[in-house]
């Protein structure tokens, strides 16, 4: 284990007012590690997320992503990540073909360049008969291998997934996670928020966060031990249920 | 005691893609229904057509003992709805979204608000908080509340937990049940198979068709056949592994362990013996019960290799 973390964070910290959205979080993935990251609706994931992707400055505490500090370097985290939520990924009113070419364009890789991957991409997936459709009108599992292509056409060191599977059917979630563990055992680094617990299971580690805290971070099978559990979700409730009477006097 | 919903040979076309192929069942009144299916399997269409926003191309539906066609004025009246993308204002506070669905259905907040009191225990503490600064959870329970002020008979429910968490999802199951048992009809869509599990009965939709209906209990009856754990302490070579034994129809991930759909010609020991000779730990291999997840995962797939 020499080699650097893909991502280290220390005392991470986010404030907006008087609330403290992330308190002091401090953790480090390593390369091709699957990463999960749980925690209730308002317990601070998407602002941790934001800073981790350089869209937002910490209050206080350090880090780097991809190698880059994400206090002085977040321009150039944006340049050597990806990121795919189930929310938004892809233009619906362009072609599959459009919106490969313009996420590579959007991380200047040469067209010629973008041409190769593109093609290589097509036969891995078996997509080449789709690459003129409108991305509206294709299948939303074949959406989601898309979504995840564009996001990783620059071939990132590391992806950050917002819910990727939120609202999706159980075969087309197995699917996608096929997908991810073919590209972490390819040595990607893949940091996940998920709300189905089974799919917490598929992550090499997990943490929960509780209120901007921390609460857990270990592997699946040893927080079950811990926890006294025979599922993720029951350890989620265990961690997560313990402090969720703070949550509901505030709302988040 | 009749039927809050009954759907008779409903289809539904748009241009050349059947959305709805003659759909027939029926929700008893009082009763939690689920529906599950695949994304573009119809769900949605259904729901526009009980809610009166869309007109079937054939067939007959009733909703609270009146037509989809001519009687949808009252539907409108006597259903609660929560579609799967918009039922808030994010502008509106709390108060002002329970007030402003309230008028619209021609009642008060307040001679209503034992009916969605036990929604709003935890909302009652910020009534001036704006939709748009709540919770994931939260805002499902508020859409809840907004749609149960009038009172209604029946409640629609399109995919309501999408993108809520464990915790918030069982409160709010808890809350169906609780509604459940004040005699309201409940139709509820769910990605989440331990919801749909939580129904007194689930129909399952596929390619506009239904091909499965019943209690959770009936339709995974037939499951355990043939259905085998397999584990390992490498679980991604171990799935690409499992693809190869003879005898395997289907594998795929299930939480900590995989599921394995064979035939009867798969052996359990030659398994175990093939997958740890290829150098995997640990292999484990048992008999596996099913459930809705698989119905799910067999019906969809089936149909994708036809």
């Amino acid at each position: 284990m020499n080699e650097k973390p893909v991502i280290e964070v220390r005392g991470l910290t986010k404030c907006f007012g008087s609330f403290t959205a992330v308190d002091n979080i401090s953790f480090d993935v390593s390369k091709g590690e699957i990463f999960g990251f749980l925690g209730a609706n308002g317990a601070g994931k998407t602002t941790a997320m934001k800073m981790l992707c350089g869209l937002s400055f910490p209050t206080s505490g350090t880090g780097s992503v991809a190698g880059f500090d994400i206090n002085t370097e977040p321009e150039q985290i944006k340049r050597h990540i990806g990121y795919m939520s189930q929310k938004f990924s892809l233009y619906e009113t362009m072609t599959v073909d459009e919106n490969l070419r313009l996420f590579a364009s959007i991380y200047g890789i040469p067209a010629k360049e973008a041409r190769l991957r593109m093609d290589r991409l097509y036969r891995q997936l078996g997509m080449e008969s789709m690459r003129r459709s409108l991305v509206r009108s294709i299948p939303t599992g074949w959406k989601q291998k898309l979504a995840f292509s564009a996001a990783t056409i620059h071939n990132p060191a590391v992806v950050f997934l917002d819910e990727p599977t939120g609202g999706v059917d159980p075969l087309t979630r197995r699917k996608f996670w096929e997908l991810i563990y073919r590209s972490a055992s390819e040595g990607t680094t893949l940091f996940v928020t998920t709300h189905y617990l089974d799919e917490a299971e598929y992550c090499n580690r997990v943490s929960i966060m509780v209120d901007g805290r921390i609460e857990a971070l270990d592997s699946p099978a040893a927080l079950k031990a811990r926890y006294g559990a025979e599922t993720m979700d029951e350890v989620f409730r265990k961690v997560a249920v313990a402090k969720d009477t703070d949550k509901n006097q505030q709302g988040y | 005691m009749g039927n809050a919903i009954e759907i008779d040979n409903i289809s539904k076309r748009y241009g050349k893609i059947k959305a709805l192929d003659k759909v027939s069942f029926s929700v008893p009144e009082g009763m939690l229904y689920g529906l599950i299916g695949p994304d573009g399997a119809g769900k949605s269409t259904l729901y526009n057509i009980l809610t009166t926003l869309q007109r079937p191309d054939s067939g007959k539906a009733t909703v609270a003992g009146h037509d989809v066609i001519k009687g949808r004025k009252k539907i409108r009246t006597e259903v609660g709805y929560m579609p799967e993308r918009f039922s808030l204002y994010p502008d509106l506070t709390v108060k002002e979204n329970l007030e402003f669905f309230a008028s619209l259905f021609g009642v008060q907040v307040s001679e209503n608000y034992d009916m969605i009191a036990p929604v709003m225990t935890q909302l009652e503490k910020f009534p001036n908080r704006r939709a748009s600064a709540l919770s994931g959870g939260m805002k499902q329970k508020l859409a809840l509340g907004c749609a149960l002020i009038h009172r209604p008979k029946v409640l629609l429910l399109d995919e309501p937990t999408t993108g809520v968490d464990a915790i918030s999802r069982s409160e709010f199951w808890t809350m169906l049940r609780s509604l459940k048992e004040s005699g309201i009809t409940i139709l509820v869509s769910t990605s989440y198979m331990d919801e749909a599990a939580l129904c007194e009965e689930v129909a399952l939709i596929y390619n506009g068709k239904i091909v499965e209906n019943g209690t959770p209990s009936e339709l995974t009856a037939h499951l355990g056949e043939n259905l085998y754990n397999a584990s390992a302490d490498q679980m991604y070579p171990l799935l690409e592994a499992v693809r190869e034994l003879p005898g395997v129809l289907n594998s795929y991930t299930f939480g900590a362990t995989l599921h394995l759909v064979t035939d009867a010609t798969f052996d359990v020991a030659s398994a175990c013996d093939k997958l740890s000779a290829s150098g995997l730990d640990n292999v484990k291999v048992y008999l596996a019960k099913g459930n809705i997840e698989d119905l799910f995962i067999r019906f969809c797939n089936i149909e994708d290799h036809e």
